[in-house]
C-alpha cells in the first residue's frame, strides 16, 4: 500500500495509512479524530503578517505569507503579528474621530513641558512604529504599546528640556523631531523591543495658552521692526535719486550757463573788434554817430527838460518843471 | 471488547502521567521547580522539561520578558530648593527567579520594592542637582545614574533594572504661575527689542539718507561754482583781450550801453542847452 502524503504549503506531511482500519468500529472513528486534529494544525497567514511557531513554548520557526500546517495543539501553536502594519503613538492629544472633520482631544498633562531656559511649551507629537523582529516583538517586552508611549514621552521631554523655547517654535523643530527620534528608537533597541521608529512628527507646537498674548506679540514686533526699516528703506530709495538728479540739474545749469557766458563774451569781443575797426577809419564821425544813434533811442522814452540859457545849471532855471516823476505836463518834445 | 476498554484506559492514563512528569515552559516565561515547596532549580530555556511527578515537585512560572514599572507622580525637591513634579517609570526584569521567588515572592511584591528603591535614588540624585540640571543639561546622566543604583539594590530580589526614566518633570502649579509671568516678561523684553531695535536702524537709515543728501547737494554745487567761475574767468579774459586794443573807445561805448539800460520812461533828463545834441536848437 502506498504512503499517503499531504502537501500544503512549503510543509509535507506523510500520513499513516488508515485504510486497513476503515469498516473495523472503534478505529474507524479514532481515525476520523486523529484527521480532524491534524487538520486543525492548518494556518493562513496573511500578506502583512509572518507566522511565529512555538514547539512545546519554544521558539522554533518563521514563517511567510501563505497557506502552512503545524503540529497542532498542544504541541505547537502560531502567532501572528503584523510586520508591515505601522501603528502610531499619539502623544499630548488622543483622535476621538478620524472624521472629516476629524476631532481630537487634548491632553494638557502630556503636552505642557518644560524647556531649556525653563520656559512651558505645549508640544503635541505622533510616533509611528512598526515591528522589524516579530520575535524579539513577541518575547522581548511585555506591553509594549504602553512601552512605546513611556518611552515617547520621556525621549521627547529630554530633547525638548535640551532646546530653548524659540528654537522648539521655529528652527528647531526637524532637529527635535530628529533627535527624539534617535532617542527612542535607542531605548527601544536597549529593551529589545523588536520596534523600529519610522517617524516622529512635531504636530502642533505653541506656548501655553496663558502666554500666547505675549508670543504674539513678539511676531508683531519682529513685524514692527521689519516695517520700520522697509519704510526708512522707501525713504532712501526716494530722496538719494532725488538728489542725485537734483545735482545734475544744477552741475548741468551751471555748464549751460558757463557756456553761455563764454559764448556770449566771445560775442561782445568779436562785436566790439568789428566796431573799433570801422571806428578807427573814422574816429569822430563814428564817435559822433553812435553817440546821436543812442540819443535817439534813449530820449523818445523820458522826461527831458532844457535848463533855460544861463551857464551855472541850476534846477531853478528848469522851464515847467512839473513834480518829479509826473508824467502829465512838462515840455516834452 | 475487552481489549478496547483497557486501551482506553492505557491512553487516558498515559495522558495523565504526562502531565504530571512534563512541563512546558512559554519562550516569555521561566521556572522554577520546587520540591515539596521548597525551590531546587531555575529553569530559564523554554520548551519541554521533564520533572518528578506531582505531588513531589511543582513548577512556578515568571516572566522573562521586560516589565513595566510605573509610579504616580511624586513632589521632590531640587538642590536650589524648587518643588518639581517627577513622573518616571522603570523597565526591569527577573534574572534571578530563585530569589525572586524567595525575597517579593510575585510581581506585586516586585512592585512595592522597586517604589521604594528608586524613589530614594531619585529623591537623592535629584536632590544633589540644580532644577535647570535635572530639565536640560544632565537628565540623561542623572537617568544613567539612578538606573545604576537602583539596579544593584534590585539585584538582591533577583531583580534586573534595565532603565529608569524621568517621563515628566514638571513645576507644581503654584510655580507654573510664576513661570508664566516671567515668559510673559521676557516676551515683552523681546518685543521692545525689536521694536527699538527697527527704530535704531530706520533712523540711522534715514539720516545716513540725509547726510548723504547734504553731500551729494553740496558737490553739485562745489562742481557748479567751479564751472562758473571757470566760465567768469575766461569771459573775463577774453572781454579784456578785446578791449585793450581800444580802452578809450571801449568806455564810450560801454557807457552809450550803460545810458541805454539806465534811462527809462521814469527818468527825468535834465540838459542844458548847450548840450551837444541840442546845440542846433539854438
Amino acid at each position: 500500500m502506498a504512503k499517503k502524503r499531504i502537501i500544503i504549503g512549503d510543509e509535507q506531511i506523510d500520513l499513516p495509512d488508515f485504510s486497513r482500519f476503515l469498516g473495523k468500529g472503534i478505529w474507524s472513528i479514532l481515525g476520523i479524530v486523529v484527521l480532524l486534529w491534524l487538520a486543525s494544525g492548518i494556518y493562513i497567514v496573511k500578506p502583512d503578517q509572518q507566522g511565529i511557531i512555538r514547539r512545546f513554548g519554544e521558539y522554533s520557526r518563521t514563517t511567510s505569507p501563505g497557506i502552512h500546517w503545524r503540529i497542532p495543539y498542544p504541541v505547537e501553536r502560531v502567532d501572528k503579528p503584523r510586520v508591515k502594519q505601522v501603528k502610531r503613538a499619539e502623544i499630548g492629544f488622543r483622535t476621538i474621530d478620524f472624521g472629516p472633520p476629524a476631532r481630537y482631544s487634548d491632553r494638557p498633562l502630556e503636552s505642557l513641558m518644560l524647556t531649556g531656559n525653563l520656559n512651558i511649551i505645549d508640544c503635541d507629537m505622533i510616533v509611528q512604529y512598526r515591528i522589524i523582529d516579530p520575535v524579539k516583538y513577541l518575547f522581548k517586552v511585555r506591553d509594549l504599546e504602553t512601552t512605546v508611549r513611556l518611552a515617547a514621552e520621556a525621549s521627547l521631554r529630554q530633547v525638548i528640556g535640551k532646546h530653548d523655547i524659540d528654537e522648539a517654535l521655529t528652527t528647531g523643530k526637524s532637529a527635535i523631531q530628529i533627535e527624539t527620534m534617535e532617542n527612542l528608537q535607542e531605548i527601544l533597541d536597549m529593551y529589545e523591543s523588536g520596534l523600529s521608529v519610522v517617524q516622529v512628527q512635531l504636530q502642533e507646537v505653541h506656548p501655553p495658552e496663558a502666554v500666547k498674548d505675549a508670543f504674539k506679540d513678539v511676531a508683531s514686533a519682529r513685524e514692527d521692526l521689519n516695517r520700520l526699516i522697509n519704510q526708512a528703506q522707501g525713504y532712501q530709495n526716494d530722496v538719494i535719486p532725488r538728489a542725485r538728479g537734483m545735482a545734475a540739474k544744477v552741475e548741468k545749469d551751471a555748464q549751460a550757463w558757463a557756456s553761455e557766458r563764454i559764448t556770449k563774451a566771445d560775442g561782445d569781443a568779436q562785436n566790439f573788434v568789428k566796431i573799433l575797426k570801422e571806428y578807427q577809419k573814422a574816429k569822430s564821425v563814428t564817435r559822433k554817430r553812435l553817440l546821436l544813434e543812442t540819443m535817439e533811442q534813449i530820449l523818445p522814452g523820458v522826461q527831458l527838460y532844457i535848463l533855460k540859457g544861463d551857464k551855472e545849471g541850476s534846477l531853478m532855471n528848469v522851464i515847467g518843471l512839473p513834480e518829479i516823476g509826473s508824467k502829465t505836463g512838462g515840455g516834452r518834445r | 471488547m475487552k481489549n478496547y476498554k483497557n486501551l482506553a484506559l492505557i491512553v487516558i492514563l498515559l495522558i495523565f502521567l504526562t502531565n504530571l512528569i512534563f512541563y512546558q515552559v512559554n519562550e516569555t516565561k521561566q521556572a522554577v521547580v520546587l520540591q515539596f515547596g521548597k525551590p531546587v532549580r531555575t529553569v530559564i530555556d523554554a520548551g519541554l522539561h521533564v520533572k518528578m511527578p506531582w505531588p513531589i515537585q511543582s513548577v512556578t512560572y515568571f516572566e522573562k520578558r521586560i516589565l513595566d514599572y510605573d509610579s504616580a507622580p511624586t513632589e521632590i525637591l531640587t538642590m536650589d530648593k524648587k518643588n518639581l513634579d517627577v513622573d518616571n517609570f522603570a523597565k526591569w526584569r527577573i534574572i534571578d527567579p530563585l530569589k525572586f521567588l524567595v525575597t517579593v515572592q510575585n510581581e506585586n511584591g516586585a512592585q512595592a520594592r522597586l517604589d521604594d528603591i528608586i524613589y530614594s535614588e531619585l529623591r537623592e540624585a535629584l536632590g544633589l542637582h540644580d532644577l535647570e540640571e535635572i530639565v536640560s543639561t544632565s537628565r540623561s546622566d542623572l537617568m544613567d545614574m539612578i538606573t545604576s543604583a537602583s539596579d544593584s539594590t534590585a539585584r538582591d530580589y533577583g531583580i534586573e533594572v534595565i532603565d529608569v526614566r524621568i517621563k515628566r518633570a514638571d513645576l507644581p502649579e503654584q510655580n507654573e504661575r510664576s513661570v508664566y509671568e516671567r515668559m510673559r516678561a521676557e516676551r515683552k523684553r523681546i518685543a521692545n527689542r525689536y521694536r527699538s531695535e527697527g527704530e535704531e536702524e530706520a533712523l540711522k537709515i534715514r539720516a545716513v539718507t540725509d547726510s548723504l543728501k547734504v553731500v551729494i547737494m553740496a558737490e553739485a554745487y562745489r562742481n557748479s561754482k567751479i564751472t562758473r567761475g571757470e566760465a567768469d574767468a575766461k569771459a573775463i579774459e577774453i572781454y579784456a583781450e578785446a578791449f585793450n586794443r581800444d580802452p578809450d573807445f571801449f568806455e564810450f561805448i560801454r557807457t552809450l550801453e550803460a545810458y541805454k539800460s539806465i534811462i527809462d520812461s521814469n527818468t527825468v533828463l535834465v540838459l542844458p542847452p548847450d548840450t551837444e545834441l541840442l546845440k542846433y536848437l539854438k
